[in-house]
């Protein structure tokens, strides 16, 4: 039905897609699988002629003999949202914040000139109960709606002119494990009861090893593989597939060994907000974590696991002692963690977030980036001393001293990640902090990552609190795990006990829909 | 920075000659402005005087070089006295958003927004009479709250990054957060207001001195070279159309310079345009 024809494509003369060529029949479903930067989602927007500019295509695209690069844009018009639809990773900005959901998915019928707004809006009923949110009216804003929630609208959208291709470009990405295996659930039964032909792009290996029929690996805009799942996955043929496989499902060696001596302790902590307005009242206090007590040991590694809204990151704002707790005690060596604590006992204990992007103000150099928490200490090295203090930090998260004269921004996500770490290693703390340190990279980069935590909880003989949404990761660092929902910690034991053996119906929950790689070493025979 | 934006080059060539020509008038001009020579009045254009001159004889080239001074001068002090008070103060809203402080600030600033500079000029000049330093004072404290609310808004992102969550952590407190990490963020914004405050400001400067409120003779100033013109406008329209001109000219390259600097300093846009 559409076929991509040794698709070529470069943008300002940099070459980004190179000899691409996939077929995709009705009820298929073909998995795109690449690290960032391989050219998975310019294949999505060279199909959807959504290319940006200066972009020059070669090749061919053609959907039912007819070759889209050739098209005019009234004819891409026409053809957008009516033969294929799309379906993108942010459910939070994929919809327009001012206009109903009935609107937005009846928009596609009203813009082709298929039906007048009654119709419409009937049709738009249809597909929204079609992916299951029948309990939403259509008089509902995006803001209203939780993000699952939201996603299946965007997927209402696509399909509502009942298009036969669907391309889902990471459309779980942003969701939690339980959310995502619904989406995916949704994903499949429409491919199977209407006919569509869907291409899931996606990072992530073990969501196309449940749901794609054959799957093409991508790597520097070239598909190096390509065939039915099980073969794939079994084989891996191409070095590049059996990296990405090995990465996918990495376990870090760890040689600390924990000491059962406590240096944090988190005992019936309640951090609640305000509650909403109502006039001139408040209403009850909301409780974002609810009576949470733990100790974390010496060189020990424990996990914080739970979805979104769980209260993970405002636990973790209090434990660094950045907001106040209205109940129970945080202590560290002994002391009270409070936001007007001692800077000698910040110094202690360090953080290292999500977001390799925003984790540095892009205006200061290295040197300067990582020797920001030189501030907590009475006597910080100056001058030479100093920055032989972050060339020593800098090594220790294997990048170059020489390093240091540079600003963030020349450096990729998995470096920034190691920058990062040297900043919270500078001040040489006992805790560390991962906060989601690895969700945000790919693959590949995080396994190293996974590797350098390992190696240098071994040699610093690191307490690390390591807060995850991904079960894998946890799994491969902790020596303990906690889970968390609602504010509340349901279950917690050793990780192999705990992820073996799931006692609270919660942690089985999360554990059933986090899609997993099949074990094909056994398969394979 | 190989390209710079057409419009940056056009506005600042057009501010560029006004200042210069006010800096040359700090020194030197053509004719003294301040002496009456009714003999010499309404002239046309001549070697002698470039321009003409005026119905009480003054040289109009000197005149504009020195109203020009005047029109800068206002315009760069109020704009100081905006950045100076209102930059701190949405930077302080912005560190203590949602707090009293922040709400104080605020209302402050609708208060203030409440009046037009004209309005407040009315006041000054009610109070404590006309003069160029009132009108100083009237613009510079209309573009208090402009100051205050850009700072705020562009302040407000950014304190929920992680940069800022990780100053916190290394222990510094919201003034040097403030200071080191965000001020230098959002310069650019800053500038791009001030370019387009300095063009208002200049408006501003001219309205005021049309009705009597700013720049008092002997001093030369555009809007008042305006108002006096006016009774002679259909037998010597150059009388009102050069000053007029100046300050068309002189608004119009500070708002090109200004939507140059932000096509400039505004990655985004850079990214857009390449």
């Amino acid at each position: 039905m559409i076929a991509l024809d040794h698709l070529s494509l470069s943008i300002h003369g940099t070459p980004i897609l190179r000899d691409v060529s996939l077929d995709l029949a009705p009820g298929e479903i073909m998995g795109l699988v690449g690290e960032s930067g391989s050219g998975k989602s310019m294949t999505a927007l060279a199909i959807m002629g959504l290319l940006p500019q200066g972009a020059r295509a070669t090749g061919a695209i053609r959907l039912d003999g007819a070759d889209l690069l050739t098209q005019s844009e009234a004819q891409l018009c026409a053809m957008r949202g009516n033969q294929i639809g799309m379906i993108f990773q942010e459910p939070m900005t994929a919809l327009n914040p001012v206009q109903t959901i009935g609107d937005q998915v009846a928009e596609t019928l009203i813009i082709h000139g298929k039906a007048n707004r009654a119709e419409a809006q009937r049709i738009a009923r249809d597909r929204l109960d079609r992916v299951g949110l029948s309990q939403i009216a259509l008089a509902r804003f995006p803001h209203e709606l939780s993000g699952g929630q939201r996603q299946r609208a965007c997927i209402a959208a696509a399909i509502a002119r009942n298009p036969r291709l669907l391309i889902a470009d990471e459309p779980t990405t942003a969701l939690d494990v339980t959310t995502q295996a619904q989406i995916l659930d949704l994903l499949k039964s429409l491919v199977t009861n209407e006919g569509m032909a869907l291409l899931l792009i996606t990072h992530d290996l073990a969501v196309v090893a449940d749901m794609a029929d054959r799957i093409g690996v991508m790597q520097s805009g070239q598909i190096v593989e390509m065939g039915p799942t099980a073969h794939v996955l079994a084989e891996r043929r191409h070095p590049y597939t059996a990296a990405l496989f090995a990465a996918s499902s990495h376990r870090p060696n760890r040689t600390a060994q924990p000491a059962p001596e406590p240096l944090l302790r988190v005992a019936n902590v309640i951090r609640s907000y305000p509650g909403p307005r109502r006039g001139l009242r408040r209403g009850p206090a909301v409780a974002a974590v609810n009576d949470v007590s733990f100790t974390l040991h010496k060189g020990e590694s424990l996990g914080l696991v739970g979805e979104s809204g769980c209260g993970k990151s405002t636990l973790t704002r209090a434990i660094l002692g950045l907001d106040p707790v209205q109940g129970g005690d945080i202590q560290i060596f002994g002391q009270s963690i409070v936001p007007r604590m001692p800077a000698a006992l910040r110094a202690g204990i360090q953080v290292v977030f999500q977001d390799p992007y925003g984790s540095f103000n892009p205006r200061w150099r290295v040197e300067k980036i990582v020797a920001e928490p030189f501030h907590l200490l009475a006597n910080a090295p100056q001058g030479r001393a100093r920055r032989d203090r972050v060339a020593e930090a800098l090594s220790a998260v294997r990048l170059s001293p020489g390093d240091m004269v540079k600003y963030p921004h020349e450096f990729s996500g998995g470096q920034r990640q190691r920058i990062a770490i040297a900043r919270a290693l500078i001040t040489r703390p006992k805790i560390l902090v991962l906060d989601e340190a690895v969700s945000a990279l790919d693959v590949s980069v995080r396994a190293r990552i996974l590797d350098l935590l390992a190696a240098l909880q071994g040699e610093l003989g690191l307490s690390y609190l390591f807060i995850s949404h991904d079960l894998t990761v946890v799994r491969a660092i902790t020596d303990r795990v906690l889970v968390i929902q609602a504010g509340q910690i349901v279950e917690e034991g050793p990780t192999a006990q705990v992820f073996d053996a799931p006692q609270h119906p919660y942690t089985r929950q999360l554990i059933t829909a986090a899609p997993r790689l099949p074990d094909l070493e056994r398969a394979h025979i | 920075m190989s390209r710079l934006p057409t419009a940056l080059w056009i506005g600042a060539t057009l501010s560029g000659v006004f200042l210069i020509a006010a800096l040359i008038s700090l020194v030197w001009v053509p004719h003294a402005v301040d002496g009456v020579a009714i003999a010499n009045r309404l002239q046309p254009p001549s070697p002698a005087h470039w321009l003409g001159t005026d119905q009480l004889g003054r040289d109009l080239l000197s005149m504009l070089m020195v109203g020009a001074q005047t029109s800068l001068a206002v315009a760069v002090i109020a704009v100081g006295i905006g950045v100076a008070l209102g930059v701190p103060l949405g930077l302080a809203a912005a560190a203590n958003r949602g707090g009293l402080l922040d709400e104080v600030i605020m209302r402050g600033n609708d208060l203030i927004f409440a009046f037009p500079s004209l309005v407040i000029a009315i006041l000054i000049t009610a109070r404590y009479g006309p003069s160029a330093s009132n009108a100083i004072l009237a613009i510079g404290i209309f573009n208090i709250p402009v100051f205050a609310r850009v700072a705020r808004g562009a302040a407000l992102p950014l304190w929920t990054l992680d940069y800022i969550l990780a100053a916190r952590t290394a222990g510094k407190g919201k003034i040097r957060i403030s200071a080191e990490h965000i001020l230098p963020n959002i310069m650019n914004l800053l500038i791009v207001q001030a370019t387009i405050q300095f063009s208002l400001g200049i408006l501003a400067e001219a309205a005021l001195s049309y009705v009597g409120l700013g720049a008092q003779p002997p001093i030369p100033s555009w809007g008042r070279m305006l108002a006096e013109a006016q009774t002679m406008i259909y037998t010597h329209p150059m009388l009102a159309v050069l000053p007029g001109l100046a300050i068309v000219l002189m608004v119009l390259g500070l708002n090109l310079m200004g939507d140059g600097l932000r096509d400039l300093l505004d990655p985004r846009l850079r990214r857009g345009r390449a």
